[in-house]
């Protein structure tokens, strides 16, 4: 159960004047139930990467596995890989259209053919999932708050219930508690149902948070990919592609260069703490140790 | 000399059924008293729906209150007359760089702004020129917008609004879309005109980390101005902050949780700088 790329290419516009190689020779692998994170600059084709996720672009050239199954093949069948691999794009509230958040939420599932009872079953599924009060189930979607609204959008997908669900920075323009809410969620599904998630986003924080694993976009090309230790550890690279390290990382390597004897390899809040009261232990007992000496002499 | 002034600002924006017909009115804006000196750099933080973006629009009269007066550089944005004065006096960027931009190649979107101010045409060439130079654009001048990287793109849309010589410039999270390196571009360059061009700065973000430098900060919840002070007073609130749905820096975290597991470490820690210096001192 997995989304394996090899070498994989896609083209904008192949042949005119505004031919763009968005993405070039990727290769790459997400296994199932994996927290995965895409951080790239703006422009560096995470947006065109995921989208073939679900086969809504379709590569140049290359081949896309999904679990074992190369989806550019004749007969593939498509509607089901759109079943499996839910997408939600950047500012899904956009795409709210119903009457109310319940039939809104509810149209993927009909769309998926389930009977009615069905679909609002797995919607209610949905909307509890995202956190959602009852008492919005039957407003207008209009009528939200930005962050409610993008709960609802997020909950449309999730009721199809998919195997993989791809955000693309689900959290843009959202206030922090906002944030944290649906990252918050986002988490705790993929805890409960073992759900693959892949999160796009520009926050490197969140990014250092919840990713298991790290895959770096640089103008079309996979720069790095591996767990977030090792990829923050590149940051001056980073920053050349325009991204950065989580601003913890970067309070870590300006002790270290004072002389604190810290692991620079942090990229949360919680392990710098930790690492900080360790490394002043250690220096703060050794004082005391060596004035223990000087006082016995 | 004051930049902007609000007194008793109230905003309702009508609700209406199907049929256009006026059912309610919800208040965006209720009661709002701000103070802006010319030349300051001021925050507005607040979560999504507080009115932080309903005021912002009141500083360039895309709004013109329901009750309350609005001032902007001493005119009244009320008054019919004044609406191309307060305009010229406060100009706006917003969040999404490709909504901003009109122009296909990047001076003329510079341009378009003064030109429609009816400057003189040599006058508009170097005002294009001028503010390019100040966002970092310049060479630049003659490529096609939409081949930028979002940073560049919100840098361009800068370079418009600075083109018209505005006293004030309004920022309405002009690095939501952005990646580090665009949002530090954006930063850089809005601290840069401040201190070149002596423009007071109104900055709307979610982005706690962007406003420690801020002269003063305007918490919004429900409409009104629910904190105000300078960013040392506001982020050692952290609890009360995350009741308005806010955060503080993440060195501001840090410094807490280090603070919650025994360090002498005050309150309101902004800047890595100064955390890194208090830990450098208690090793030493």
């Amino acid at each position: 159960m997995s989304i394996r790329l090899e070498h994989l290419n896609y083209i904008y516009s192949p042949g005119t004047a505004y031919e763009k190689h968005a993405l070039k020779d990727i290769c790459l692998e997400i296994p199932s139930g994996e927290f995965v994170g895409i951080i790239g600059h703006t422009g560096s084709g995470k947006s065109t990467l995921i989208q073939h996720f679900n086969g809504l672009v379709k590569a140049t050239d290359g081949k896309l596995f999904y679990n074992g199954e190369n989806i550019y093949e004749q007969g593939y069948d498509m509607r089901n890989l759109r079943n499996e691999v839910g997408l939600v794009f950047q500012y899904p509230e956009h795409q709210l259209f119903e009457i109310d958040v319940m039939t809104d939420v509810c149209f993927g599932p009909k769309n998926q053919g389930l009977s009615p009872e069905e679909c609002k079953k797995r919607a209610l599924e949905a909307l509890r999932l995202v956190g959602l009060k009852e008492k919005y189930y039957h407003v207008s979607p209009f009528e939200l708050s930005g962050g409610q609204k993008r709960r609802a959008a997020i909950a449309g997908v999730l009721a199809m219930r998919p195997k993989v669900l791809v955000l693309d920075e689900p959290t843009a323009g959202l206030d922090p508690k906002g944030r944290d809410d649906i990252l918050d969620q986002v988490a705790y599904l993929h805890k409960q149902t073992d759900m693959t998630v892949i999160l796009v986003s520009h926050s490197m924080e969140d990014i250092a948070r919840y990713a298991d694993r790290i895959i770096v976009m640089d103008h079309g090309e996979v720069m790095y990919n591996d767990e977030p230790k090792s990829v923050f550890a590149h940051y001056k690279e980073l920053e050349r592609a325009g991204l950065a390290a989580p601003q913890v990382t970067y309070i870590m390597h300006d002790l270290k260069e004072q002389g604190l004897p810290v692991d620079i390899d942090v990229t949360t809040v919680n392990e710098a703490a930790d690492e900080i009261m360790k490394a002043l232990g250690n220096r703060v007992s050794e004082t005391s140790e060596s004035e223990q000496m000087e006082k016995e002499r | 000399m004051d930049m902007v002034r609000t007194e008793k600002l109230i905003f309702e924006y009508e609700k209406r059924d199907e049929d256009g017909n006026v059912t309610g009115t919800s208040r965006a804006i209720d009661e709002v008293d701000i103070e802006i000196k010319e030349g300051q750099f001021i925050a507005v933080l607040g979560h999504n729906g507080s009115g932080k973006s309903t005021l912002a629009k009141h500083l360039n009269a895309i709004l013109v209150p329901t009750e309350g007066t609005v001032w902007v550089g001493g005119r009244d944005t009320k008054e019919p007359e004044e609406l191309w004065n307060v305009r010229q006096a406060a100009g706006m960027v917003f969040q999404n760089p490709d909504n901003q931009i009109i122009g296909t190649v990047v001076e003329e979107d510079v341009g378009f702004g003064p030109e429609n101010l009816g400057v003189p045409t040599d006058e508009i060439w170097q005002r294009v020129e001028d503010s390019l130079k100040s966002v970092g654009m310049l060479s630049y001048r003659h490529h096609s917008p939409n081949k930028l990287s979002g940073g560049q793109k919100q840098r361009v849309a800068i370079a418009g609004v600075v083109a018209m010589e505005p006293k004030c410039i309004v920022l309405d999270e002009p690095t939501a879309m952005l990646d580090p390196v665009g949002r530090k571009e954006v930063l850089k360059t809005v601290q840069k005109l401040r201190e070149e061009k002596k423009v007071t700065v109104i900055l709307i973000t979610h982005y706690m980390e962007e406003v420690v430098d801020a002269d003063r900060i305007y918490v919004m919840d429900h409409g009104k101005v629910v904190m105000e002070g300078t960013p040392k007073q506001i982020f050692s609130q952290v609890e009360k902050l995350k009741e308005y749905r806010l955060d503080v820096p993440q060195v501001t975290i840090l410094a807490d949780e280090l603070r919650k597991r025994g360090l002498i470490i005050p309150r309101g820690i902004l800047k890595k700088e100064e955390l890194v210096r208090l830990i450098g001192g208690m090793a030493c």
